[in-house]
């Protein structure tokens, strides 16, 4: 009866370059491929004497995070500063909402401060749509977490490190394991494989944990662990958030880690080079086992250091993307 | 006053009329059909050539805002909005600020529907007190006061002890109760029908059970105290079935269905659309077959707007964050009419479910055009197409996914009890 509004064009040019980017899921391969080839072009550059790329000079990011966080706001901010922008760092849920102004008063009240990016994370789904689309669709937004909808740079920086690691993503057999249901993560996670040709994506959790046709975004379905993680490439876990056992979710920790925690005898039904990832961070004994976390096969320090890179390729795309969407309008209007 | 209705298509569904004639009022009331009384002059001639002439529509549920917040609405405004759309009786739900409780809120809401004096609002007065699910309302005392129906909203009574309590007290006094069928456990913090587009968005779903379990447990109540009960606004093909193996055991439930239950889906909501927040929640083709297959069995009898304006800050936040709701009014009439043009109904079966069914669900002196019968009418051009615009749309809420949508089917002149209340420039 309705048309419905196309969610894949709200972070694309009109010629297909990113000018925001809230989730992983509606792009291309080509784009996607393009920001895991940026961000190695950034990654030597943190071993470097210089750290610092001038890209985005004279430009002025504003990290809004309405939600607590360390590592993604730092790793965004060291992002920003070594491509030589001017950093603000807003940790709103103490500030402004407090006071009772709306999420679209504050945006505006930074776009009159002339920003020209907004990092936003914020606990609900659609945040970063909603303010690209409906508030300041001149200012490029990155998500850095919305709800339970998309955390797409660490999706990116997974796809990184799992490329680094593996090189072609088609052979691979990749498994999410761990509290989908609540994880925006694991949805970046899904679409960015699947666009990226991973033919093999399983997901394993009780059905307490999983969302409803979670196969419908092209993944296997195992509630079972060591089903699901027979001779793949690839583990990816999640953190699981302590508060799920007071909300009937669970029956306690320990069980959860009996059945789903990461262990050195459950990895030992993957293949015998499958590499561990976590988006931290993680929970030894509840999610993982220490020995798993700090073993050789474990990429999770990895991932930090490509999070930086990750997240300079999709800030110095965006930036440019808003450009050339800015000239091509005022060409136009001209 | 004598008013003639001049040639148009007359369908009555109550008095099974359906033919080209001319209407003539006096006095408020339907004084003839086809020929002119004797001494009739006409002191307004509405010619209606090429236009329906049909009794005035029957809103089972529609929010007024009124008393409450209003930045969402009032009575003036949500009246003006309703006769603009072919309404002329409006059931208001008790969830207003302060909630119907008490005889005075009941009044009040009577009063200022007189003051407005565009059409009859009826409010339905709250099952429990503050619809805390605790205590029962002072339900006798509020049907004095105009009170058409009792029900808790969305808000379930949890204590199922006090629920059949309720029940059994409107059945003393052959009270109908309105269930809008809601689980709060399994609805909490939800915000769109529970399936792979919510999963998709990561939002908060509202799975079918949070709708069938409360159906199921009405009905068994229901069954029990031997209530008059309706199911408002039904979302669900699996609360549909139910009710039907209810009504063919004899037991005495209707339904109503809002429209945009039975023209949109969850996947409406893909792109965080606030306009489609909405409780009850779109659900999935499926559901809306099984809504659209109920009202052409009669399983459900009346179509209703659900109408919840808000202001504008209400729906600019994430899509979660939003209020909830649609407004409906003025296009109740017009979307209605896509199931006629999709060959579901025809157009007096469309018709009978917004005049003559809601008023037989209700014990209502309306939706009757016989002689003699209160004169509230809507006159519409079938063929007409418009938009709805922010600028003339008259609620004060402008929140509907429809906004700017090409709608076919005009409301052309609204009259109530014989009163002109509404003409199309």
């Amino acid at each position: 009866m309705l048309e419905h509004t196309d969610p894949s064009q709200v972070q694309l040019t009109k010629d297909g370059e990113l000018k925001h980017f809230i989730t992983t899921e509606y792009l291309s391969r080509e784009v996607l491929t393009e920001i895991l080839d940026t961000a190695d072009s950034f990654v030597d550059l943190g071993a470097k004497q210089v750290k610092k790329v001038p890209l985005l000079r004279g430009k002025t990011v504003v990290n809004l995070f309405f939600e607590a966080s360390t590592r993604t706001l730092s790793t965004f901010e060291l992002a920003a500063k070594r491509l030589s922008a001017d950093v603000l760092n807003l940790n709103i849920s103490t500030s402004s909402t407090s006071k009772g102004e709306t999420l679209k008063d504050t945006l505006m009240t930074l776009h009159a401060m002339h920003s020209d990016m907004f990092v936003v994370r914020h606990s609900s789904s659609g945040a970063a749509h909603f303010i690209a689309e409906h508030v300041t669709p001149d200012v490029a937004v990155i998500n850095a977490g919305d709800g339970r909808h998309a955390h797409p740079t660490q999706a990116m920086l997974d796809m990184l490190t799992i490329r680094q690691a593996k090189g072609a993503f088609e052979p691979l057999s990749v498994a999410i394991v761990g509290d989908i249901l609540h994880s925006r993560v694991a949805r970046s996670q899904i679409h960015a494989l699947r666009t990226l040709g991973v033919e093999d994506i399983r997901v394993i959790a009780p059905n307490t944990l999983l969302p409803r046709h979670i196969e419908s975004l092209g993944v296997k379905v195992y509630t079972n662990m060591q089903q699901g993680i027979k001779d793949v490439d690839v583990v990816m876990m999640l953190r699981l958030q302590k508060e799920r056992m007071n909300s009937a979710l669970l029956p306690s920790e320990s069980e959860f880690y009996k059945l789903y925690g990461l262990t050195m005898d459950k990895l030992a039904l993957a293949k015998p080079d499958a590499v561990v990832m976590h988006p931290g961070p993680i929970n030894r004994g509840v999610e993982i086992a220490s020995s798993v976390a700090d073993c050789d096969r474990s990429l999770i320090l990895d991932q930090v250091t490509n999070g930086i890179a990750v997240r300079m390729a999709v800030m110095s795309m965006a930036v440019s993307g808003q450009t050339k969407s800015r000239s091509n309008n005022n060409g136009t209007e001209v | 006053m004598n008013i003639l209705i001049k040639n148009g298509r007359l369908i009555d569904p109550a008095n099974k009329i359906d033919s080209i004639t001319d209407l003539y009022i006096s006095n408020g009331h339907i004084a003839s059909i086809n020929t002119a009384p004797e001494g009739f002059v006409a002191d307004q001639l509405i010619d209606a050539s090429d236009k329906i002439v049909c009794p005035g529509l029957i809103d089972i549920c529609a929010h007024a805002r009124e008393p409450g917040p209003s930045q969402k609405g009032s009575i003036k405004t949500e009246s003006m909005a309703a006769v603009a759309g072919g309404i002329t009786t409006m059931i208001t739900p008790p969830t207003t600020n302060p909630i119907i409780d008490t005889p005075a809120v009941a009044k009040l809401i009577k009063d200022r529907c007189t003051e407005a004096g565009k059409l009859t609002i009826h409010p339905m007065g709250a099952l429990t007190k503050a619809l805390e699910g605790e205590q029962l309302a002072p339900m006798h005392a509020l049907a004095s006061s105009g009170c058409i129906a009792f029900t808790n909203s969305r808000n379930a009574i949890a204590n199922s002890l006090v629920l059949t309590r309720c029940l059994e007290y409107a059945a003393t006094h052959d009270f109908l109760v309105v269930f809008q069928a809601q689980d709060a456990a399994l609805a909490q913090g939800g915000c769109m029908h529970d399936d792979s587009t919510c999963t998709r968005l990561g939002l908060n779903g509202i799975p079918e059970s949070a709708e069938t379990v409360e159906v199921a447990r009405c009905l068994l109540l229901t069954e029990q105290t031997g209530v008059r009960a309706h199911f408002g606004q039904l979302s669900c093909e699996r609360s549909v079935r139910m009710i039907a193996e209810a009504q063919e055991r004899g037991l005495p439930v209707t339904a109503d269905v809002s429209i945009q239950n039975l023209l949109l889906t969850d996947e409406n909501v893909n792109g965080f659309n606030n306009n489609f927040h909405l409780i009850p929640p779109l659900r999935s083709q499926l559901d809306r077959a099984g809504l659209i297959q109920g009202l052409i069995s009669g399983t459900i009898q009346a179509i209703c707007s659900d109408h919840q304006p808000h202001e504008r800050a209400a729906k600019e936040a994430p899509f979660a964050d939003t209020e909830p709701g649609m407004i409906g009014l003025e296009t109740l009439l017009s979307l209605s009419l896509w199931l006629v043009e999709q060959e579901m109904l025809d157009l007096p079966q469309l018709i009978e479910k917004l005049t003559l069914a809601p008023a037989a669900i209700l014990g209502l002196d309306a939706g009757n055009l016989a002689i003699g019968r209160k004169a509230d009418i809507c006159i519409f051009d079938p063929k007409a197409e418009w938009r709805l615009t922010p600028e003339t749309s008259y609620s004060r809420g402008k929140n509907t996914p429809f906004m700017g949508h090409q709608l076919k089917g005009k409301v052309t002149n609204t009259l109530h009890n014989g009163q002109v209340v509404y003409s199309a420039n």
